[in-house]
């Protein structure tokens, strides 16, 4: 099912033409609205009539978190403050959050992606679905909520936490589609399990996971323990909020609304594009959006871009699983640790749960770099050996992976936290001066 | 002859052994035997007690993470080289012991054994005319 026929499947061409089109209007709009992009384009001696066509963007200066939070909180709106008509803003666990304003109009384009997605992923106006992302300054809730509503189907704002709760509405309301983030539908598959409820008086079939990077493996994982069809919803609050992309039936990328939001990979060392289908930063530019527009902006996620037609019959580039973030890389003894290369290998062996902790510090000058794991109940034994067994298998896969030795601590069942929202994977306790 | 033994992983924290030994002690639960086998992390208690299947619901609901293995119990009479005697039968019989633990009261001496093969170990002992305790009957020495 395909909600925006005529831009879904667009010819590249066509598609280059309205995206050259709306790039000139966004950068004109930023230019005379905003002194922070006037600013920067002058520095750089540009002016708007030097964008004629997205081979330009490239001329353009780039945009990144930090800019956001020097033009806290509304010093990167581009209309007056009458103009928007909700603000969202980021957690900001460094420093200042970030704020984002939204104008109806962009509320519009907002409800109109998130549409996408949810046709992309099989929800129509007949469905039920279940929004366990936080509501409130945090995009997830009202994002998939707004376009649920778009499409006609039921909203069941259940917002996150009271996982008990969770589960008896979803079962009683026959809830079709879950969105949350990958590890909170983890946890609720954990607890469907317990809870005792036989699956089949469950209707879920589909399951919208976004705002943390997951793998391959977890999917797996998801599908296995809620007995559902998982697809990647991609989004940030910087561009507008989940439902940037989605993934169709075919899970074979995350299909990105470029018409709205147009994406370019770069090195992010030499910021220079990369080619189509190589790996680099992902940066987008919101071609549409009035209240706050972004010009090249910085994702730090690293992934890559694919133009070939989808067998979904959707023309809108497909990007592949993000790799990783290019700050949540932690330099190890070194070497360079994403966490999400630790997660693959913890979800590719089966005596353990898909639960972990990274914790970082440095002892005597020298990181130590240890992983929590826990193992599954089936696995425990009355034999040390078989647990240390466990225990060297578990590190030598790590190890052969990342190329560092990790110190893994088995810990007992169900020690380590279960996310609500966005799993925390990582404590550094470093300390560097 | 088997005697169901409950494993339970614990971490190296402090206060783990007190919380399980409470949860038993509040659910009426007794224990006849247990031992503890540990590295740097976690340790395995593993013990024998009263009411085996009271014991892992317990345990179960406040997600401990148990295993129930069955184990041997052999009655010795407690004086030198009657151990020595038993041992050479398993050993003759080339069965390999995971691990075992002892108690002795008095005459008598209790010996715990995980055996590689524990049906074959049962059998050679009792044609050697070695004396096996029940469960029943451990539960109440």
């Amino acid at each position: 099912m395909i909600w925006n026929k005529t831009i879904e499947c667009m010819r590249r061409e066509e598609m280059q033409k309205l995206q050259s089109v709306r790039l000139k209007r966004v950068v004109e709009h930023a230019y005379h609205n905003t002194s922070f992009y006037r600013g920067r384009m002058q520095e750089m001696g540009l002016t708007p009539d030097d964008i004629e066509s997205i081979d330009d963007i490239t001329k353009l200066p780039f945009t990144v978190k930090q800019d956001l939070r020097d033009n806290y909180p509304f010093g990167l709106m581009a209309v007056p403050m009458s103009e928007i008509v909700r603000l969202h803003a980021s957690s900001g666990t460094t420093g200042k959050p970030i704020v984002v304003g939204y104008t109806r109009k962009d509320l519009s384009i907002w409800s109109e992606a998130v549409a996408r997605c949810l046709y992309a992923a099989g929800v129509t106006r007949n469905d039920a679905v279940q929004v366990s992302y936080g509501y409130g300054l945090f995009t997830g809730g009202l994002g998939l909520h707004g376009g649920v509503e778009n499409i006609g189907g039921t909203v069941i704002p259940m917002s996150s936490g009271n996982t008990q709760k969770q589960i008896q509405l979803m079962h009683d309301f026959g809830a079709k589609a879950l969105a949350c983030t990958p590890s909170y539908a983890l946890f609720l598959g954990e607890t469907i399990k317990e809870s005792g409820i036989p699956r089949k008086e469950f209707q879920l079939k589909i399951g919208l996971f976004g705002a943390e990077p997951w793998t391959e493996n977890m999917r797996r994982e998801i599908e296995e323990s809620l007995g559902i069809k998982a697809y990647d919803i991609y989004g940030l609050t910087e561009i507008i909020g989940p439902g940037v992309g989605c993934e169709c039936k075919c899970q074979h990328g995350t299909h990105l609304w470029e018409d709205h939001f147009l994406p370019e990979i770069i090195d992010p060392n030499t910021l220079q594009p990369v080619k189509p289908g190589e790996p680099g930063e992902l940066v987008f530019t919101t071609l549409t959006k009035e209240g706050m527009p972004m010009i090249r902006y910085r994702t730090r996620d690293l992934t890559s871009l694919h133009y070939e037609k989808c067998d979904c019959g959707r023309t809108a580039v497909r990007m592949d699983r993000i790799l990783g973030r290019s700050d949540d890389m932690l330099i190890i003894r070194g070497v360079n640790v994403f966490p999400s290369q630790v997660e693959s290998v913890i979800l590719e062996t089966p005596e353990f749960e898909p639960h972990y902790l990274i914790i970082v510090d440095r002892v005597n000058n020298t990181d130590t770099f240890q992983i929590q794991v826990e193992v599954r109940p089936e696995y425990y034994t009355d034999e040390m050996n078989k647990i240390l067994a466990l225990k060297k298998k578990i590190t030598a896969q790590i190890q052969s992976v990342i190329g560092i030795q990790p110190e893994i601590k088995i810990v007992e069942p169900h020690s380590i936290e279960r996310s609500m929202g966005k799993a925390k994977h990582v404590i550094d306790n470093r300390k560097l001066v | 002859m088997l005697i169901k033994q409950l494993s339970i992983f614990l971490e190296n924290k402090r206060g783990r052994f007190t919380e399980v030994a409470k949860l038993l002690g509040e659910a009426g639960v007794n224990m006849s035997a247990f031992t503890v086998s540990e590295n740097s992390d976690f340790g395995i208690l593993r013990l024998i007690v009263s009411d085996t299947d009271k014991a892992i619901e317990v345990l179960q609901s406040r997600r401990y993470a148990v295993s129930v293995t069955d184990v041997v119990c052999l009655y010795c009479p407690n004086q030198p080289g009657a151990l020595a005697k038993a041992m050479d039968i398993i050993t003759n019989a080339t069965i390999f012991i995971e691990y075992m633990y002892a108690f002795s009261q008095g005459d008598s001496a209790h010996v715990i054994i995980r055996p590689d093969d524990v049906e074959k170990c049962t059998e050679v002992l009792k044609e050697n005319k070695l004396t096996l305790i029940a469960a029943s009957d451990l539960y109440k020495l």
